[in-house]
């Protein structure tokens, strides 16, 4: 679960990103259903994620459309430097902000082709 | 600044992704799709008048230059079918209210609509090669779901033919793309009308533009990749076939028009040449399945497979009158294939059955549904002030000022064999003597006659207002016979 927020945020800079990043939580929700049942499973997690895919695509998207604010072309992405209380200075992009919809849509659509294979007689 | 272009494509995904959230308040969804699809009508208007008094508009996502980022481009044509493509979503949806059963309602109905909306306003909008493919792929997922939606037996037999073809002809696609891009090193669509010019239109680049043929032929249904539509077409819901028919083929038929309208034309009389012998193909094939059945939504059914012919023709002539009656016919015909589909969908509601043997005299109680068929057969056939007519008449002019005037009267017989089609619809389902009385009928039209009247009435008013559309035409046309427009509207040298 650790090394799939690494590849998350590793994304930029080097192999890596969204869609891995999401493909190696689910594996590790997986692993878990193995471990356990999908009764276990779904009261550690109580998550809907079909719910979790709508959200995730409705951030990618609002990132997009959050250009449409300053002026500028849909999906140009910008940069910024932020005092966060914890971090301190960081470099933050909105390019991470679409891929977290990414990570997202991808966690939620794997869980629900599992889910509902795995609970189907 | 531009996102204007973006919000035809935009809105029905965030309104897709926000009916998500409500699946079970069906009331909610009916509310939020109708007005999101009301609202894109009036962009679509906006659009289609900025781009008439403006030239052609484009959209650089992300401030990518133009070769090296996506390129969203909205010129007259396809603006003109985003519209349309807007105006037939909006009937199907007010269709879908009272004709959808609550079960289906309850499973991501409308998301599916929306997200099928998405597909097919990108791949108009889009002007990036890999772009129109992915927009495909949005389309074609949404109708994988569309089709198999509700899963009857017979719903699930065609979808895995439906599948299995559409993965294929992706596949295709995308080989296809890959041999262009080994080619000119491109993908952007203006970028690769420029590049093969220059170089010249040589063997490799004619082989890959009849690959381009085979695949988008493939989700166009020419002959002789038509053969898996009759029977996916027929399994799904009326208001859901009526969104495919008016839709899905006709993507198909734009992106072949536009490929061998702004790529590939530098040896037309090989490329064109094949494409107008497939369309008489294709016509032929269509207006044979047509007379042959006796069920009424296979004879529609097989008039779209027709009409994709008609409209191809008029592109392979490539001159003036023959793109200008493509154009025309286009729009005409998606609006009168939804209203047909539709006509066929409360003829099914009231009689339980597509079987034509099995009812008569349903003029009887049904005059208006019953004046709106016999008024949409004589607009498809082509009769003169109705919708159809201006179309085929510049397609057979184009034909003729080709001196090939054995495609035109094919393309004129076939007129006569489509409206014998419909008409048969009429005289056997409306006149002979009565089979239902009122008592004994299978459910109402209420709410259903609406949206078949308002695609009717526009494809009436497109046919006696052609005045006022020709303009906007006639820069269509402009637009697709002088690659240079485009290629300089969005490389801006």
């Amino acid at each position: 679960m650790t090394f799939s927020l690494y590849l998350f945020f590793a994304g930029h800079n080097a192999p890596g990103g969204g869609f891995i990043g999401g493909l190696m939580t689910s594996a590790a929700i997986v692993l878990l259903l193995i471990a356990y049942d999908v009764k276990t499973v779904k009261n550690i997690l109580p998550v809907n994620y079909l719910k979790m895919t709508a959200v995730g695509l409705l951030i990618a998207v609002m990132t997009g459309v959050g250009s449409f604010l300053f002026g500028v072309p849909f999906l140009t992405h910008t940069f910024g430097h932020f005092h966060l209380p914890v971090l301190g200075e960081t470099e933050l992009a909105t390019a991470v902000l679409f891929d977290l919809g990414v990570y997202l849509v991808v966690i939620g659509v794997t869980m629900t082709i599992i889910q509902t294979i795995g609970e189907t007689e | 600044m531009n996102n204007f272009i973006i919000l035809p494509v935009i809105l029905p995904l965030i309104t897709g992704i926000l009916l998500v959230f409500f699946t079970k308040q069906i009331k909610v969804q009916k509310w939020i799709s109708s007005l999101a699809s009301l609202v894109t009508i009036v962009i679509a208007i906006a659009l289609v008048q900025r781009v008439y008094e403006n030239g052609i508009q484009t959209l650089e996502l992300g401030s990518w230059k133009a070769p090296f980022g996506i390129v969203l481009v909205a010129d007259m044509y396809s603006s003109l079918l985003v519209l349309t493509t807007n105006i037939i979503v909006f009937a199907c949806l007010l269709f879908a209210f009272r004709s959808i059963e609550l079960e289906r309602e309850r499973y991501f109905f409308y998301p599916g609509v929306m997200f099928l909306l998405t597909g097919v306003s990108g791949a108009f909008l889009t002007g990036d090669i890999f772009n129109l493919f992915v927009f495909f792929e949005v389309m074609l997922m949404a109708s994988y779901f569309l089709i198999v939606h509700g899963n009857t037996k017979i719903q699930l037999r065609e979808s895995i033919k439906y599948i299995l073809v559409n993965v294929i002809s992706s596949a295709l696609f995308v080989i296809s793309v890959a041999f262009l891009y080994a080619v000119t090193g491109t993908l952007n669509m203006a970028d690769l009308s420029a590049r093969v010019s220059e170089f010249g239109q040589s063997g490799i680049l004619s082989v890959i533009s009849i690959l381009f043929l085979i695949v988008f032929g493939l989700k166009g249904a020419i002959f002789p990749l038509y053969f898996w539509l009759p029977g996916s077409y027929q399994a799904p819901p009326s208001a859901i076939t009526a969104l495919f028919g008016a839709l899905l083929t006709k993507v198909g038929v734009y992106s072949i028009t536009r490929i061998f309208t702004l790529i590939f034309v530098h040896d037309p009389t090989f490329t064109h040449g094949i494409i107008a012998w497939l369309s008489a193909l294709t016509i032929i094939a269509g207006v044979i399945g047509a007379i042959a059945y006796s069920d009424i939504r296979k004879i529609i059914i097989y008039n779209i497979i027709t009409a994709v012919g008609v409209i191809l023709f008029g592109v392979a002539s490539f001159n003036e009158a023959g793109i200008e009656g493509s154009v025309y016919y286009l729009i005409h015909d998606m609006l009168i294939k939804g209203t047909l589909f539709l006509i066929v969908g409360a003829i099914i509601v009231i009689t339980g059955t597509s079987d034509l043997r099995k009812m008569g005299g349903l003029i009887k109680n049904h005059p208006s549904l019953g004046w709106m068929l016999f008024i949409s057969a004589a607009a498809l056939a082509g009769v003169p002030p109705l919708s159809g007519f201006v179309g085929k008449l510049k397609i057979i002019q184009g034909g003729f000022q080709n001196g090939e005037y054995v495609i035109a009267m094919v393309v004129l017989l076939s007129s006569l064999l489509v409206l014998y089609s419909v008409m048969k619809i009429f005289m056997n389902g409306f006149w002979r003597e009565q089979v239902l009385s009122k008592e004994e009928e299978k459910g109402s039209t209420k709410g259903l006659l609406f949206p078949i009247a308002f695609l009717l009435s526009l494809s009436i008013l497109y046919g006696f207002g052609i005045e006022m559309v020709s303009p906007y035409v006639s820069q269509a046309a402009e637009t697709l016979l002088d690659p240079s427009i485009y290629i300089e509207a969005v490389l801006k040298e």
